[in-house]
């Protein structure tokens, strides 16, 4: 088992690795020289040449792929400013620390992704469950068709008519501003609540469209006619042997997602605001700050990759079947 | 000429030692230094103590398993190594019948798709299209071919097993490892099934691995016979020599406690019959 | 009557199919007493599974059943789930016929069997761990004190009939359903295990419906006989009537059928 999971840990490096040398090439190679950029307007042949030298990039493309990387790991100077250890460079924009960028948005993308998922695991898995059980009834076709609707609703089309109702005609919601925790904590759950319910709701919905599908194949397999045939309670045969088998092919689906959205919710920051990683990958696509596109392809690489790993480590504890048993 | 080879095959499983979560592993030895060889056009039939590791051998000789040690040869080729083209062939030429019918079985396909969808994968399109096509194994089966249109659910246990049977045969292989292939079936149908694979062996050479522990079944379609207990091969032999003169002491063991149906009734049974 | 412990009266099972309602099980009758044993053999689907599914309304859904079945003079036909379960498992256990899609993939056979014992015994879980565990060792599965922590696909396709075996044996049922419970089973265990279920019948007086295709086997341990045929009860009589003297022609044809250890062989 520990040889195992060291393996797939050589793999996310590798994986890594693969992911920093694509979007390196991509990204410096291919769009336009980052010196002319950093320039601005009152620019000479001369400047550029210090900024290409300051930033390494009169070097082969090796030489400053490895440099980069080595940035990351043991820090780097830019002429006479060091930049420490995980050190991503700094934005052509602001002049700042990437690493800081990155740390001080993470929380918010974090605080998204968490709270959505909670929204979206509770009311999908609990939806689809209720609705597997009373298969067939209103219910269940009513909460279908809500479901099938709930999916096929683009994410920005919700935000917006959700903001227009909540803040602006209603006014029962302040306009999400992503206060800390700690100052205020009813004015953060209030701003937090729309984002958190837009990004759940296609989740929600998606959610209990497996869940039902699962659970519905569940109840048809044998052994839940042994479990009625020893007379265990209804409520039990559901908990202990429909539910387990049909929500844990779901956790390998949830860990992919959760670890996608952890990477920034692009739409959802934008539209309300929230200053995490998604507005921050959207505002540096738009003003073409490479070293900041860069940083969140990587981080969001990093997640999905690493969330990979997890869900398979995560399955195999769930599943019997499929642990290691063999010598 | 040697289809399957079997040399020193192994397997061991990790089992939990005692004294909870951090105690050392320990493993358990489920097949130990078993070979064995299985000619073209040969049925071998493998019986013995339940849990004597029958399943697991069959297993890994279908390469669902991997071995501890020893090793597999599948018409001179080692079947560890296999990859891409040669393992396709492998997976195609060697055709496995579950011992429990149901989780073989794609709950969500229906027959025809179970039968064919071998043959989908590598697309050949069978002759006279899918239906006709399952519609016949299904009868050769003794199945209803009306119901080739149903899910697994809805078959009794042993038109299951059936179904897993014909799935085998659809792809016409070279061996087919049959676990206990018949054991569900009632006695007619069990004989049809039985002379349906006698009639592919002398027409098309199929080679059989039987693994049964219906010991009258076993004597009647088998050429060889391997006796299992605790992971051992215990006794190899033509099977008459094994009917008829048993070396070892555990395959007397076994002869002698086949139930037999009251011989007294059997004899009235057979008068009676005279007279009406 | 005193020993007319269970009663199955004019028995139909309809199941839905796409082409309309097919009756699988037609009007069949029969009775076990106490410390009896009823054989129930005859083609393969023709409908022993499902008369034996209709007993405790397990059923698959959308089948309609009518006709009676009583237990001790209660009507078990047509309960709700509610009043069954007391019954299932505890009065009449059942060993279903396909052992492993049978076992939950997710939990140790330890705790599947003991949370049948749970149900109807109660008691505290280490108690009923021990039940596990003697119930295993009961029906010969080696080492198991140590085995009821594994799972079901961790043990042979003839281990896993056993456990479903010990499963239905540990609240002591009146009546005990076995479909097929030996078909995975070499005939030395199956011997021990034929022995165990006599011994239990003797001890607790219960009733025993044993289906199967070994005809050896019914030969040697049922009173009775009932042979079926496409859902037809074809021929129900004493052991040794059907065996001696069967009336129909499919219990002839069947019997004539039955692979002999010492026939003449075809190959
Ligand atoms: N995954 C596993 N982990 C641990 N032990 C296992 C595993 N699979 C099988 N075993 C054990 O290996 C032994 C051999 O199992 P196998 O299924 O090969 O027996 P078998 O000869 O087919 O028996 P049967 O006739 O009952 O089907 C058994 O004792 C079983 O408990
Ligand atoms: N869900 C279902 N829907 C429709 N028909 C079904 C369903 N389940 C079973 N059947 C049919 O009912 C008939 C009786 O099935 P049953 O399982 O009782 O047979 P059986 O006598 O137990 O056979 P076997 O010996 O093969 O197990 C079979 O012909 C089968 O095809
Ligand atoms: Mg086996
Ligand atoms: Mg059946």
């Amino acid at each position: 088992m520990t040889r195992y999971v060291i393996g797939r840990l050589g793999g996310v490096v590798v994986i890594l690795l693969a992911v920093c040398l694509f979007t390196y090439l991509i990204f410096f190679k291919l769009s336009p020289d980052p010196a002319v950029m950093i320039c601005g307007k009152t620019c000479t042949p001369d400047r550029i040449d210090s900024i290409r030298d300051v930033l390494g990039l009169n070097q082969p493309l090796l030489t400053q792929f490895w440099e980069f990387l080595r940035g990351i790991v043991a820090g780097r100077d830019y002429g006479t400013v060091h930049c420490s250890a995980p050190c991503l460079g700094y934005s052509f924009q602001t002049n700042e620390s990437v690493w800081n960028m990155l740390t001080t948005r993470l929380p918010v993308s974090i605080t998204v992704a968490v709270g959505a998922a909670v929204l979206w695991l509770l009311a999908g898995v609990a939806g689809g469950l209720i609705s597997a059980i009373k298969q067939g009834t209103w219910w269940d076709r009513s909460a279908m068709a809500l479901a099938l609707t709930g999916v096929s609703v683009p994410n920005y089309v919700l935000a917006l008519v959700l903001q227009y109702v909540l803040v602006v005609k209603l006014q029962v919601l302040p306009f999400p501003a992503a206060p800390a925790f700690a100052d205020n904590p009813v004015l953060w759950f209030e701003s937090y609540l729309m984002p958190w319910t837009v990004l759940a709701v296609g989740y929600a919905c998606l959610y209990a469209r497996l869940t039902r599908a699962n659970v519905i194949d569940t109840l048809a397999e044998n052994f839940l006619r042994t479990a009625r045939a020893k007379g265990l309670s209804r409520p039990l045969i559901l908990r202990r042997h429909a539910l387990r088998p049909a929500l844990t092919p779901i956790t390998t689906i949830f860990g992919m997602d959760f670890a996608g959205l952890l990477g920034g919710a692009l739409i959802t920051e934008t539209v309300f605001g929230l200053n995490g990683i998604g507005k921050l990958a959207a505002d540096s696509i738009a003003k073409n700050d490479q070293p900041v596109i860069m940083a969140v392809t990587l981080l969001a690489a990093f997640f999905v990759v690493v969330g990979n790993v997890v869900v398979d480590l995560v399955y195999t504890a769930l599943d019997p079947r499929v642990r290691v048993t063999s010598s | 000429m040697t289809l399957l080879r079997v040399r020193d095959l192994s397997k061991q499983f990790v089992i939990r030692g005692q004294g909870g979560l951090l105690a050392r592993k320990a493993s358990f030895t489920a097949v130990d230094q078993v070979s064995f060889d299985v000619a073209l056009g040969e049925t071998l039939a493998i019986v013995g103590e339940s849990g004597s590791g029958k399943s697991t051998t069959a297993r890994i000789a279908a390469r669902l398993l991997d071995p501890t040690s020893g090793s597999v040869e599948f018409e001179g080729e080692d079947i560890s190594r296999a990859t891409g083209k040669d393992l396709a062939r492998f997976r195609n030429d060697v055709q496995v019948v579950f011992q429990d019918p149901f989780s073989s079985l794609n709950p969500r396909y229906t027959v025809e798709r179970i039968v064919t969808a071998p043959l989908t994968y590598q697309g050949i399109a069978p002759k006279g299209g899918r239906r006709a096509f399952t519609r016949e194994l299904m009868e050769r089966v003794g199945l209803n071919p009306d119901h080739s249109q149903r899910y697994p659910a809805q078959f009794s246990g042993g038109q299951a097993q059936r179904i897993g049977i014909a799935r085998a045969l659809a792809v016409n292989p070279k061996l087919v490892i049959c676990d206990e292939a018949v054991s569900a079936l009632d006695v007619s149908i069990q004989a049809q099934v039985i002379k349906l694979l006698m009639r592919l062996q002398r027409e098309s050479g199929f080679s059989y691995i039987f693994i049964a522990h219906d010991l009258a079944v076993v004597r009647q379609l088998s050429h060889r016979v391997a006796v299992m207990s605790k992971g051992r091969i215990v006794e190899l032999g033509s099977r008459d020599q094994v009917f008829g003169e048993p070396r070892d002491e555990y395959t007397k063991t076994l002869l002698a406690a086949v139930p037999r149906i009251n011989p007294e009734w059997d004899r009235r049974r057979r008068l009676s019959k005279g007279r009406s | 009557m005193t020993d007319e412990l269970f009663v199955v009266e004019d028995l139909t099972v309809t199941l839905p199919t796409s082409r309309g309602p097919v009756d699988v099980v037609k009007d069949v009758s029969f009775t076990v007493g106490r410390d009896d044993t009823l054989g129930i053999v005859g083609e393969s689907g023709s409908g022993k599974s499902m008369t034996a599914l209709a007993v405790l309304g397990l059923l698959p859904p959308g089948a309609r059943t009518s006709g009676s079945v009583r237990l001790d003079g209660r009507e078990l036909l047509g309960q709700s789930e509610g009043e069954l379960r007391s019954v299932r498992g505890n009065a009449i256990s059942m060993v279903f016929q396909d052992p492993l899609s049978s076992l939950n993939p997710y939990y140790t056979v330890g705790l599947q069997i003991e949370e049948g014992y749970r149900a109807h015994r109660g008691g505290s879980k280490r108690a009923a761990r021990q039940v596990a565990i003697e119930a295993m060792e009961r029906v010969r599965i080696p080492d198991a004190a140590r085995r009821v922590d594994d799972y079901p696909h961790q043990f042979s396709g003839g281990q896993r009939q056993r456990i479903m075996i010990a499963m239905a044996l540990c609240c002591s049922p009146s009546l005990l359903i076995a479909d097929e419970p030996t078909t995975a089973l070499d005939v030395t265990v199956q011997a021990q295990i034929l022995e165990l279920l006599a011994e239990l019948q003797t001890q607790t007086g219960t009733g025993l419906i044993f289906i199967t295709h070994d005809l050896a086997v019914i030969s040697s341990i049922a009173r009775r006989v009932l042979v079926m045929c496409a859902g037809d009860p074809v021929e129900y009589g004493t052991a040794e009537q059907v065996f001696s003297d069967p009336r129909h022609e499919y219990t002839r044809t069947l019997l004539d059928a039955v692979p002999r250890i010492d026939d003449e062989v075809m190959l």
